[in-house]
């Protein structure tokens, strides 16, 4: 896929951004200061330098098209649901559903991410997979404890794998009248609900005063919520020229964007406290682990999947695609 | 070559992180770590600092790694094992005197001083070879390293492993004590394992 002249803006834009918070931080650790400021400002730097690598490889997968998009969230996905099964206390006896789950669930329904048989793509996991699971899981033959962790498997498995594939199907999706516009969309996405993310840390380090749940998430602030979020939509609003939306409708998505992504991070952020966790993992250096930097889009991307199905209408048909039909004959 | 490469693979697997080091004084040393899962001396291996990776032996059981073919060359090629008999013990093939043996060429080696794998992940009652292998070197220090998760990537049982995160955490080394009973050393070892974890 060749980006379209909207997207290449758009990532500029955010190679700009990028550029000013870099120099931004090395000025800032030049300066004399606290330990505890400077570990703020080598944390901050450290979290730049991801997005660095992050932009980069997005934007990479984005050039090469709708496959490679799916393969990175396919491995986002895996990773997201490896943390989340790592902090729950599985048994011996889930053994071998965890290995459908990582193994062979979760391949398949990228799969069908990959070739765009949208209809199965719906229901693979919300049916197929969650009339499965409990089936082997009761082969294993052990009660106790069945129902707990059946339903953390299949919780993590929606949450992680069947949530997070929407975005990159939010790719293929044929919107009526708005075809080659999915590249930009699905930027306009990502962009607005993890500059949602940097702007209400922005704002809540340095205005935050009083605490919306701390025993959540001890750093969210109603300063750093409403000055992120309301930030936030000012910018995407502004970006309405690169996406098929009229500037009232991006404000508007881009504000409940922000809104979900807000709620799905403390969402996944009071189960990491139920699971006694500060961060999923730690393989993204100043941000913790994947689960840790998606946990605001995973709620975020089947709403903004479906609500421009819901708006603009598609042409997409969940039909199995030709070669399927061909196979089985028909 | 082949050890560093599959060194990195293990750990890009498990998701276990390589100590920086320094993890003891002296050049040597006996790793002892609580046993669940075929996975446990290789990531403890792999989990080494480099230069002190390439002079460890990790101890296995002759009966299970020393059949000839794939398992004995893991055990022997790859990882450069000591093979032990864990049965009909006779003072020609003295376990105790083959892992001396390693340690007098100035090599370090892991060992699980529960002899086999726990079934649920909680470290059982050591056995008395620690203890002796302490006794009869004991300025070698001794380095509780506690394995966390592996028994749930690939349990007791199984062949097929589940990708769930590795943890593995060197502990403060501890050392031999000429006046201590037998049971109070082990007893000691033991809880040095467990130190920081929760009663197990």
């Amino acid at each position: 896929m060749i980006l379209d002249h909207d997207t290449i803006l758009l990532l500029s834009c955010v190679g700009a951004i990028l550029v000013v918070a870099s120099i931004a931080g090395w000025l800032l650790s030049l300066r004399k200061m606290s330990p505890a400021a400077k570990a703020v400002v080598a944390n901050l730097n450290a979290r730049t330098r991801s997005w660095w690598v992050m932009a980069a490889i997005f934007t990479l997968t984005l050039y090469a098209g709708h496959v490679w998009t799916t393969v990175l969230f396919g491995l986002i996905s895996f990773m997201a649901l490896r943390e989340f099964i790592t902090l729950n206390e599985t048994r011996r006896s889930d053994h071998a559903v965890l290995f459908w789950v990582f193994f062979i669930i979760t391949p398949i329904h990228y799969f069908l991410t990959g070739v765009q048989w949208y209809g199965l793509f719906s229901i693979f996991i919300p049916v197929y997979a969650f009339v499965f699971i409990p089936f082997r899981k009761v082969l294993a033959g052990e009660t106790e404890g069945f129902l707990n962790s059946m339903a953390r498997i299949q919780w993590g498995l929606l949450v992680c794998v069947y949530f997070v594939s929407h975005i990159p199907m939010i790719l293929a999706i044929p919107l009526k009248g708005h075809a080659g516009k999915n590249a930009s969309l699905l930027f306009f996405f990502v962009l607005t609900v993890q500059l949602s993310d940097v702007l209400q840390y922005v704002w809540g380090r340095t205005c935050g005063k009083h605490k919306i749940a701390p025993n959540v998430s001890p750093n969210k602030t109603w300063e750093g919520a409403i000055g992120g979020i309301l930030t936030t939509t000012a910018i995407s609003t502004s970006l309405w020229w690169a996406t098929p939306f009229s500037p009232w409708e991006a404000a508007r998505m881009s504000l409940l964007l922000c809104v979900v992504g807000f709620f799905g991070g403390l969402v996944m952020s009071a189960i990491k406290r139920d699971l006694g966790a500060k961060d999923w993992g730690s393989s993204i250096a100043g941000h913790g682990g994947f689960m840790d930097r998606i946990d605001s889009l995973c709620f975020a991307a089947p709403l903004f999947f479906h609500l421009c199905i819901f708006y603009f209408g598609t042409d997409a048909n969940p039909m199995p695609p030709e070669w399927v039909r061909h196979m089985l004959g028909r | 070559m082949m050890r560093p490469f599959v060194a990195a693979v293990l750990r890009v697997v498990t998701g276990a992180r390589p100590h920086p080091g320094p993890l003891h004084d002296g050049d040597r040393a006996i790793y002892f770590a609580n046993h669940t899962s075929h996975l446990d001396f290789a990531l403890l291996w792999a989990s080494l600092p480099r230069e002190l990776r390439d002079r460890t032996s990790p101890v296995a059981a002759e009966d299970y790694w020393g059949k000839p073919g794939l398992r004995r060359w893991i055990a022997c090629g790859i990882f450069q094992s000591v093979l032990i008999p864990r049965e009909g013990i006779k003072r020609a093939n003295n376990p105790l005197d083959r892992i001396g043996s390693v340690i007098d060429e100035g090599r370090s080696v892991i060992i699980f001083p529960e002899g086999t794998r726990s079934l649920d992940g909680r470290p059982g009652e050591f056995r008395a070879g620690l203890y002796h292998l302490a006794r009869r070197y004991p300025e070698v220090p001794l380095v509780p390293v506690y394995l966390e998760n592996l028994n749930r990537i690939m349990p007791k049982g199984t062949i097929l492993p589940v990708p769930v995160i590795a943890r593995v955490s060197f502990r403060e080394p501890i050392s031999f004590r000429k006046d201590e009973e037998k049971t109070a050393f082990l007893a000691r070892a033991r809880h040095a394992l467990l130190a920081g974890k929760g009663p197990g």
